[in-house]
């Protein structure tokens, strides 16, 4: 492998991290994150959602009109979402349930606009490709990472795994909508005193 | 269901911003000053309510007897992305000075997660048309009271003097959380 093409992959991972560094996609990363579970399946059903979209708008990007160039990335979206969205709810209904609205709100998702706009309309299939691996594998991570840490604060478990007794008292306030906020909030933090301490 | 309960919950105990996380780009984004919070909270109350109106009856007129269901996103924000480009349009046209206040925000507003969300939410819930309007109506407003409070907190919060690490968006994140953890106090309330 090439170095743009190790580089266009993991861009996304660390240096322009989607949720820490770029605060893209911000509605599914506080809303779902009640557990690593949940937080793990929305990133996942994201990235397969980019990588498509990513993949099918660098294959048609000289046929589409320039003018018209956004509608037409929302509309391929929001049929890989459909697909998502039927799949998911065919394999994994739990996970569908607990997901519920953010699921077909993955079109509206800042992260898989922007990145056709910034990156698969410019690049061919392959390097999009490695883009949308990178972005969606860098959100996924986020995810699953406020998810544990909200779990484990929130509810006492990791990955559903309970390692306090039934009964004893845990930070409730961490699974509630504050909990999301000031989780992030922390995170942000660290990561930002982390990258300042390395320059 | 009384319209006042869908008005009281839609706007203090269940806020579509602080408890269900949906339109925190522009939550975060344009709430710099009270302004420029209170013209996108009019932009979006405008346009969800009036997408709402246009997607629920594409909904049951044509997506249901012909079983189409499974399209509702496609369609959805096809619908909401030229419904908002028209508004435009006609605005531009129209009422020069409405243009003025609300212009700059209706792009940004295809991409608003709420807009979509309540469209969906309201097929969800099998409500019928005056009660998705009252919803559209509660929700809109909710957003735009979370994004003008917000806007007030940040207007001061500028002259605060923060480490370097929690500049911008951490700090932003914290206040949102801690007007969260307000609203809660309104849970249990007709329920």
């Amino acid at each position: 492998m090439n170095k743009t093409s190790y580089e266009n992959l993991t861009r996304g991972i660390f240096r322009e991290n989607p949720t820490f560094v770029m605060l893209l996609g911000m509605c599914p990363t506080l809303g779902v994150t009640t557990s690593a579970l949940n937080g793990l399946g929305m990133g996942l059903a994201t990235l397969f959602v980019l990588l498509l979209s990513n993949c099918a708008i660098s294959a048609v990007k000289s046929i589409i009109p320039d003018k018209i160039r956004i509608p037409c990335f929302i509309l391929i979206a929001a049929t890989f979402v459909t697909v998502v969205d039927l799949l998911i709810s065919a394999y994994f209904p739990t996970l569908h349930a607990t997901l519920g609205i953010f699921i077909p709100l993955i079109v509206v998702n800042c992260l898989i606009l922007g990145r056709a706009e910034a990156f698969a309309s410019k690049n061919n299939v392959f390097q999009s490709a490695l883009d949308a691996l990178g972005m969606g594998i860098g959100f996924s991570l986020a995810l699953t990472l406020l998810g544990l840490i909200r779990e484990v604060l929130g509810n006492g478990s990791a990955f559903g795994w309970k390692f306090v007794s039934e009964d004893a008292e845990t930070m409730m306030l961490f699974i509630m909508p504050p909990g999301a906020f000031l989780a992030l909030a922390g995170l942000i933090i660290i990561i930002n005193q982390l990258r300042k301490d390395k320059k | 269901m009384s319209y006042l309960m869908i008005f009281i919950s839609a706007i203090f105990v269940n806020n579509i911003v602080l408890s269900q996380f949906l339109g925190i780009c522009p939550f975060l984004g344009v709430s710099k000053k009270i302004s420029t919070a209170a013209g996108m909270g009019g932009a979006v109350c405008f346009v969800m309510v009036l997408s709402t109106i246009v997607t629920y009856l594409i909904y049951h007129n044509l997506l249901l007897p012909f079983n189409l269901t499974f399209m509702n996103t496609v369609v959805f924000i096809l619908v909401i992305a030229s419904l908002v480009q028209m508004v435009e349009i006609v605005l531009k046209k129209t009422s020069p000075s409405l243009y003025q206040a609300l212009g700059i925000f209706l792009p940004l507003i295809t991409t608003n997660c709420t807009v979509l969300g309540v469209a969906l939410l309201v097929i969800q819930k099998d409500y019928n048309l005056i009660n998705s309007v009252f919803y559209a109506l509660a929700n809109s407003l909710g957003f735009s009271l979370a994004i003008i409070l917000f806007a007030g907190l940040r207007e001061r919060l500028a002259f605060a003097n923060l480490p370097k690490a929690v500049q911008g968006a951490p700090i932003a994140l914290i206040t949102a959380g801690l007007l969260s953890m307000a609203f809660m106090g309104f849970s249990g309330i007709g329920n």
